[in-house]
């Protein structure tokens, strides 16, 4: 222990001896608000999708259960995107260097990130998948919405049925895609990834590795300094 | 009588094969509607009501002969009323007996994802089974009638059972027992059809109803509700008839390609990041570490 841990930081960016907390609390709380309703919304979403997962939903209580909450899930989540969007809209615009990555982004597959540009507090993908999950949440709870009153929707407006079955499932899709990579990149590829948006703290190695641009901002800032 | 003999030939939202398909030599059970001799007395809607016990509603009065602006989940018979000009100037009261049309490809049992909640007989009965349905109101959606509708209470959705339960001892559906004029009829498809066929020829060669004919549409594979209208080019005059009804497409691209697409790609997705991590392993830091601690 040191000094410097006396003083406990609560916002994003701040030294911590080794350590540096990537989430604050509010924005870890946040974002297991998000993936818990967002892990219920798939797994009874599924159910209704094909014939052959519809047992997933006698892991949530049922067809009747499941077809009850998805909807009151679907409102959280969506609350859980706009507080997201809160904290996270400023990190998540484009960059310049932004767009050196993703020329390079077969280099970031191929675990070959030393040749990869520098990026902020996030890269490119990452950005990609927030706003993936930004607009996908948009249309998933407008036709979500339409879905849940089907029989408030006049027979004259019965357009708007048949585009929201449509809507609703292209962008569950879509999200889902993004969903696999983001877990599997979080808890399985990247080493200390998962733990960041548990404690929310990374080393200086992990920051320097990953988010170089991120690290040389924070590290020229002395210890308890807000932005 | 048991399903065991009233045998089930498709199951909505179902898994693997349905154990009555092909089974059972039966033939296809139709209600015909002649809308030429219906006086609209609604004898047939108060012996829906009757022989299904169904609670009652209000009715709505709005200046024309029909019970209320559409059926109900407690209401699946209703005649629908309007009133006609012709082309020479003379009025015409179109009555319609509307109700579930038992289409053989069903777009409310296309849409339903709850394992059981929609079937259709071997004898083309279209039927809900409310202990199976989740509420999800898809059937609303995938039906090209406006027939399924919900009760707001259980969140089970309720329609025209085309009297399953005395079709299967024998006998003919509520409805048919109850009509004074003889304009409806219950049979064998085939039956039905050809009574149909020879009623419309009637009024085309004696009745000056030349674009008479039955309505049977193939777009839902035909129906096992029929109807004999006097001017079969515009069926939307009797109450909105659709003149060629199909499952919406998007039920069917949903149900159809997006579906196998879909289950492709997650498959795919989740194929694709084990193949990753066994290609190149993980993203680790220990390695920078040690190589930093060797040079400090």
């Amino acid at each position: 222990m040191n000094g410097e841990r006396a003083v406990s930081p609560t916002y994003a960016g701040s030294l911590d001896g080794d350590r540096i907390l990537r989430y604050t609390l509010a924005e870890r709380i946040n974002h297991w608000v998000s993936a818990i309703s967002y892990m219920y919304l798939l797994l009874t979403g599924l159910g209704f999708w094909s014939p052959y997962l519809f047992w997933l939903t006698v892991l949530v209580g049922g067809g009747p259960t499941a077809r009850f909450w998805h909807p009151w899930m679907g409102l959280l989540f969506g609350a859980s995107v706009v507080v997201m969007h809160k904290h996270w809209r400023e990190d998540m615009r484009t960059a310049e260097t932004d767009r050196v990555w993703l020329k390079k982004i077969g280099s970031y597959i191929q675990n070959e990130d030393e040749s990869l540009p520098a990026v902020g507090k996030f890269n490119f993908g990452q950005k990609l998948w927030y706003w993936l999950i930004f607009y996908g949440a948009i249309l998933l709870l407008l036709s979500g919405t339409v879905l849940w009153f089907t029989e408030s929707i006049p027979w004259s407006l019965r357009f708007l049925r048949y585009a929201a079955i449509l809507v609703h499932a292209g962008a569950a899709l879509a999200t889902i895609g993004g969903f696999i990579i983001h877990v599997y990149m979080s808890t399985v590829l990247e080493e200390g990834s998962f733990a960041s948006m548990v404690e929310g703290y990374v080393s200086k190695l992990w920051a320097r590795k990953h988010h170089r641009l991120w690290y040389e901002e924070i590290s020229h800032k002395k210890p308890g300094n807000k932005k | 009588m048991s399903q065991e003999i009233l045998r089930i030939q498709k199951i909505s939202g179902h898994a693997g094969t349905v154990p009555g398909e092909d089974t059972q030599r039966e033939y296809k059970v139709c209600k015909l509607i002649d809308t030429t001799t219906c006086i609209g007395c609604k004898a047939c809607e108060v012996a829906c009501m009757e022989w299904n016990d169904l609670p009652f509603g209000e009715t709505i009065f709005d200046n024309t002969y029909q019970t209320m602006p559409e059926t109900r989940w407690n209401y699946w018979n209703l005649i629908l009323f309007n009133e006609h000009e012709r082309e020479d100037g003379t009025l015409m009261w179109l009555m319609r007996k509307n109700q579930c049309m038992h289409c053989a490809e069903p777009g409310c049992l296309a849409a339903c994802p709850a394992d059981g909640a929609i079937v259709q007989y071997t004898n083309g009965i279209v039927d809900f089974q409310q202990a199976n349905c989740i509420g999800c109101g898809y059937c609303i959606t995938g039906c090209p009638f406006d027939i399924p509708k919900m009760n707001p209470k259980t969140n089970r959705v309720f329609k025209c059972t085309l009297c399953t339960d005395r079709v299967s001892e024998g006998l003919e559906p509520a409805c048919i027992k109850s009509c004074p004029t003889g304009c409806l009829h219950f049979g064998s498809k085939d039956d039905m059809l050809d009574l149909a066929g020879k009623r419309a020829k009637q009024l085309r060669d004696h009745s000056n109803f030349p674009h008479a004919g039955v309505y049977d549409p193939p777009g839902v594979g035909g129906t096992g509700v029929i109807y004999v209208l006097h001017d079969a080019t515009q069926p939307e005059l009797y109450g909105g008839l659709p003149k060629d009804p199909h499952i919406p497409w998007t039920v069917k691209l949903w149900k159809g390609p997006l579906k196998w697409l879909g289950n492709v790609a997650m498959l795919g997705g989740l194929l694709g990041v084990v193949v990753h991590l066994m290609r190149y392993g993980r993203k680790r830091v220990e390695e920078d570490q040690a190589e930093e601690r060797s040079r400090t």
